[in-house]
């Protein structure tokens, strides 16, 4: 099958790019002017966190996916919906005046046509008992790269600012990702029913609409209680920006080996649970 | 007793009147509850020095941790039930929106809720010698939007962990992270109200904003739970 | 500095323990499927 033979070749050349952009984070780079070495975490901690909310996101789409297309009309309401979104987006990116602060037209327009783009790719490419699948191999994965955006931050922000933690914004909406993710996959550990699929989707739209909650309630916290704000904003320099992309092509390949993987032993063990159950119910041999 | 038209309203109302009816027969879930809320307030007053000046700072988290882990038992308690005489596939079987059962659900845990706050208030008050420096006629609202939020998740949670294993654990694995910023608007509501110094608006706004929010998807999507076998 | 190097390495044992337990998984698996097949 030509699957693979693609699979070592895509692992060989994720290596290498591994390599390189280690390489690139580590020796390369130019070394920041007021917080030294210690910055190139930076190259680490942002590309992880980045797959990680794809991650998430595509999780989202499946889990809403998973709901809907049990039912014809739900389905079709929603593709309208997410086209809709992907028309407001552009819209919206080159009406509004001024944009909120680091937003681009071309990247609110661009990211728009991205979730509509990833939503009918999904949709295309796994029936719904395959999305289910996904599903869980996204949630999974992005747990695990959610865990090295929290290991790595407070690793950057003690040295550099002092403190292990801050209730920041986007530390903190990053640990409650976390948390609602862990529960995601506990409650698909431990739940007995038959329907934990869509016990588990419910539970992943629960929390996409919680997160934006959760971002404007720290938002809100910060303006009450003003703290030191972590890996702050701002221009970046774009010798660094190139790293930093190169970190995160790299990161985004290894992640699709690891889903590809994870993915390819989530479908065989389905399989062989079905075959399990198959046995189970043709031979009514006695127990030995 | 209840028309045809008026079905949703009349299965919600009977069910609730049922639940409540229930509970108030059966003393000793009550009797456990309010030893429960006694014991909560004095554990916290041994561990958080009432006398300090901080207390009031730190006050309104305390109390509303305290409502959270009485809200978790009682939800955890209310399900139980209901799955011991099997009155889920009842439910399921009936015609009956499993809007209204919900609803009735939820309304339940939230007087059930409401009490045990009602109970442990005065508690909190003698224990910390709380007095409201800001507009006290504002921990109202923020009391029943915040009890609001954590029930209706709660209820739907509870419901969901029903087909788990190890049930009582995992409603508050669901429910805590997902109500983390009611919480964070619960706590600093109140803290804002004790304290003066604050105000409470943008916190009562986004706690509305959460319940509006949940209450509508827990509406939309109790039914695939409630049929998950 | 030394946060730099814990930081890389971190990243790395938390990806290889996860690719471990799916290795692990994996040779679970293919057991039970021989254990089938017979």
């Amino acid at each position: 099958m030509t699957m693979r033979r693609l699979f070592p070749i895509f692992g060989l050349l994720t290596a290498v790019l591994l390599s390189y952009a280690l390489y690139e984070a580590l020796v390369a780079a130019p070394t920041e002017q007021t917080m030294g070495n210690v910055q190139r975490i930076f190259y680490y901690h942002v590309p992880s966190a980045w797959t990680a909310f794809l991650l998430f996101f595509i999780n989202f789409v499946c889990s809403i996916q998973y709901l809907v297309r049990s039912n014809p009309v739900a389905d079709k309401v929603t593709n309208w919906t997410v086209i809709a979104i992907a028309i407001a987006a552009c819209v919206a990116a080159f009406v509004i005046h001024p944009l909120p602060q680091g937003m681009e037209p071309s990247s609110v327009a661009t990211t728009g046509l991205a979730i509509a783009g990833l939503y009918f790719l999904i949709k295309k490419y796994f029936s719904r008992e395959r999305v289910d699948a996904l599903a869980v191999v996204s949630a999974e994965v992005g747990v695990v790269f959610c865990t090295v955006v929290l290991v790595t931050g407070p690793l950057w922000a003690r040295p550099v600012w002092g403190i292990w933690w801050t209730w920041d914004v986007r530390l903190t909406s990053t640990l409650v990702l976390w948390l609602i993710y862990i529960s995601y996959l506990m409650l698909r550990r431990f739940s007995t029913s038959g329907q934990t699929p869509v016990l588990a989707a419910a539970l992943a739209v629960f929390g996409a609409l919680d997160v934006p909650l959760v971002y404007f309630s720290i938002w809100i916290f910060r303006t009450q209680h003003p703290q030191p704000v972590i890996g702050g904003g701002g221009s970046i320099d774009p010798r660094m920006l190139q790293v930093l992309l190169i970190n995160w092509l790299a990161f985004l390949c290894f992640a699709g080996l690891v889903c590809w993987s994870r993915y390819r032993l989530e479908i065989l063990r389905r399989e062989l649970e079905e075959t399990q159950a198959l046995e189970a119910l043709l031979e009514p041999r006695s127990p030995q | 007793m209840s028309k045809t038209s008026a079905i949703p309203s009349g299965v919600t109302g009977a069910t609730l009147a049922k639940d409540l009816r229930l509970e108030w027969r059966s003393k000793d879930a009550i009797n456990s509850m309010l030893f429960f809320s006694l014991l909560v307030v004095v554990v916290f007053s041994f561990s958080f020095d009432p006398n300090a000046e901080e207390s009031r700072q730190i006050a309104g988290g305390l109390v509303w941790v305290a409502f959270l882990f009485a809200a978790v038992v009682a939800l955890n308690q209310t399900w139980a039930r209901e799955l011991r005489n099997q009155v889920l596939d009842a439910y399921r079987v009936s015609p009956a929106p499993a809007n209204s059962l919900f609803l009735a659900k939820a309304l339940g845990n939230f007087i059930f809720v409401a009490v045990l706050e009602i109970l442990m208030t005065p508690l909190f008050i003698m224990f910390y010698k709380l007095r409201a420096l800001g507009p006290a006629w504002q921990l109202l609202p923020i009391a029943a939007l915040g009890t609001w939020a954590l029930v209706v998740n709660g209820t739907f949670f509870a419901a969901m962990s029903l087909r788990t294993r190890s049930r009582e654990i995992m409603l508050p694995l669901l429910l805590f992270p997902i109500s983390i910023p009611a919480l964070l608007a619960m706590v600093n509501a109140t803290t804002a109200i004790l304290t003066g110094e604050l105000s409470a608006k943008f916190w009562i706004v986004l706690l509305s904003t959460y319940n509006v929010v949940f209450t509508i998807v827990c509406l939309l999507l109790f039914e695939l739970v409630l049929n998950a076998e | 500095m030394n946060f730099l190097y814990a930081a890389y390495a971190a990243t790395w044992i938390i990806h290889i323990v996860y690719l471990g337990t799916l290795v692990r998984r994996y040779q679970r698996l293919s057991k039970e499927i021989a254990e089938l097949k017979k």
